[in-house]
């Protein structure tokens, strides 16, 4: 058994909310890079050129990328082996957002109830799932997740004659409902296979791998480049505007499921992707 | 006029704004604005409009203005304001045109508007600017000074008077009809091979 204490959990998810924010990470600066090369609209390049001076001048200032500073999506992996202790783990999680949004001079975009809409205050509480995993150690991973994009995430239950095909097919539908509305050049976590929930929480967790990185599964990273081949045929291009740029990757996680099911969710992130990890 | 064409192409724009200052814009014109322009995006909206339906005076008078939809993040100490780029705007869809109708010249977001808006566009002769979504630390610049003018409870929703300088936008859609997301698009979108 290794304790872990929760100040060390909150003092991690602080500095993860204040660092995700003002530091866009070096995958997303270098998928920059590489549209810029590509890119064959004019008003694509200037939008790509511009959102490369708002990172730098977000890191120089210490001020958020985008003022959509998110609602923090907190994914960990606890260890079976590690003993928390101080406390409880969610509160510390909390606790941290709380600490990091106020500290960070970060926007408060969290309203406690869907219906008084009466803003907390502090951008908490979290969305917080836990996996619990051999070893001694906790991974915690946070994404600050933009409404705008949020908003166009969409899900749908497919049958097993729809087929790849089927899922193609839905995923372009999504990119093509996403529009400008999401901030393209978008990143798409795509979660298939499981049940209802477990393929929405499968479309969010597939967002973490780094950008440009192969998925692991070679019949699957096949797909993502073929997907991502299509979504930037559509046209829509950064910010809408027109261009080559519309997704700047497609990551798909898959499950087990039903006989009877194909699960397919979809979620939209905005080029503004920004998360963040550590392993205490 | 309060709309001019300086000589690299860039329309510059002085509030407030006249119905021949709108009609002179056209979709995909660079612009910048300079003069006041008002925040106010989902609450601030929701408070106005039942205002609107009793026929009661507004926090703001929005003749010739322009409304930027944005949600600020803080102000560091000594600093104008933290990031400020635009919201999603087809939220604000179902008030928009009561709001044209009131003399509203323009509104600054990003993202397709419904029908109805542009229709009340070309009616009531107003223009939909875009700011660049997710810019907010580079738009953050153009703005010189900020104050709340009513409903501060909303924190980043209130409705904040801004002077900006130079504020950088497009045209996505003018009131005659243009519409750059469909011209662009079209422009740039591919057959399977």
């Amino acid at each position: 058994m290794r304790d872990i204490h929760t100040s060390a959990i909150t003092d991690a998810v602080k500095k993860l909310c204040m660092d995700a924010n003002w530091y866009l990470e070096p995958d997303m600066l270098q998928a920059f890079d590489r549209a810029l090369q590509t890119e064959r609209s004019a008003a694509g390049k200037q939008v790509l050129q511009i959102l490369k001076d708002n990172a730098a001048m977000a890191r120089e200032r210490r001020i958020p990328y985008c003022q959509d500073t998110g609602m923090v999506v907190c994914f960990v992996e606890l260890g079976q082996d590690v003993h928390i202790t101080g406390g409880a783990l969610y509160d510390a999680i909390n606790e941290g957002v709380g600490q990091g949004y106020t500290e960070g001079y970060l926007r408060a975009s969290v309203a406690r109830s869907p219906f008084d809409r009466v803003n907390t205050g502090n951008n908490t509480p979290a969305v917080i799932h836990v996996d619990v995993v051999p070893g001694a150690e906790l991974k915690i991973m946070i994404m600050t997740k933009g409404g705008g994009c949020e908003n166009r995430s969409k899900y749908k239950m497919l049958t097993p004659a729809d087929g790849i095909p089927g899922v193609k097919d839905w995923v372009i539908e999504c990119v093509k409902m996403a529009g400008p509305d999401a901030c393209p050049p978008l990143v798409l976590g795509v979660g298939i296979g499981g049940t209802f929930e477990k393929s929405a929480i499968l479309s969010k967790k597939a967002l973490f791998r780094p950008l440009g990185s192969p998925n692991p599964d070679p019949q699957l990273d096949v797909l993502e480049k073929e997907l991502l081949d299509k979504a930037n045929r559509l046209g829509i291009g950064p910010q809408g505007y027109g261009g080559d740029t519309t997704a700047f990757g497609i990551h798909i996680l898959t499950y087990p499921c039903h006989i009877t099911s194909l699960p397919v969710a979809v979620t939209i992130e905005c080029h503004a992707h920004r998360h963040k990890e550590v392993t205490l | 006029m309060s709309v001019t064409t300086a000589s690299d192409g860039i329309k510059d724009i002085h509030t407030p704004l006249t119905d021949a200052d709108a009609a002179s814009l056209k979709a995909g014109d660079r612009v910048r604005i300079t003069g006041v322009i008002y925040t106010a995006r989902d609450a601030a909206h929701g408070r106005l409009f039942p205002l609107i339906e009793k026929g009661e005076k507004l926090p703001i008078d929005v003749r010739g203005q322009i409304i930027y939809y944005t949600g600020p993040s803080p102000a560091r100490p000594g600093e104008v304001v933290g990031s400020i780029g635009p919201t999603t705007a087809s939220r604000m869809d179902t008030y928009t045109p009561a709001l044209l109708k009131l003399g509203l010249k323009g509104t600054i977001a990003k993202g397709y508007r419904s029908q109805a808006v542009k229709d009340a566009l070309k009616q009531h002769k107003a223009v939909y600017f875009g700011s660049i979504g997710g810019a907010g630390a580079v738009l953050s610049r153009f703005v010189k000074k900020l104050e709340v003018v009513a409903y501060e409870d909303l924190g980043t929703e209130a409705i904040r008077r801004l002077e900006v300088e130079g504020f950088p936008a497009i045209v996505l859609n003018d009131c005659h009809g243009g519409d750059l997301y469909q011209d662009g698009q079209k422009a740039y979108a591919r057959e399977d091979p």
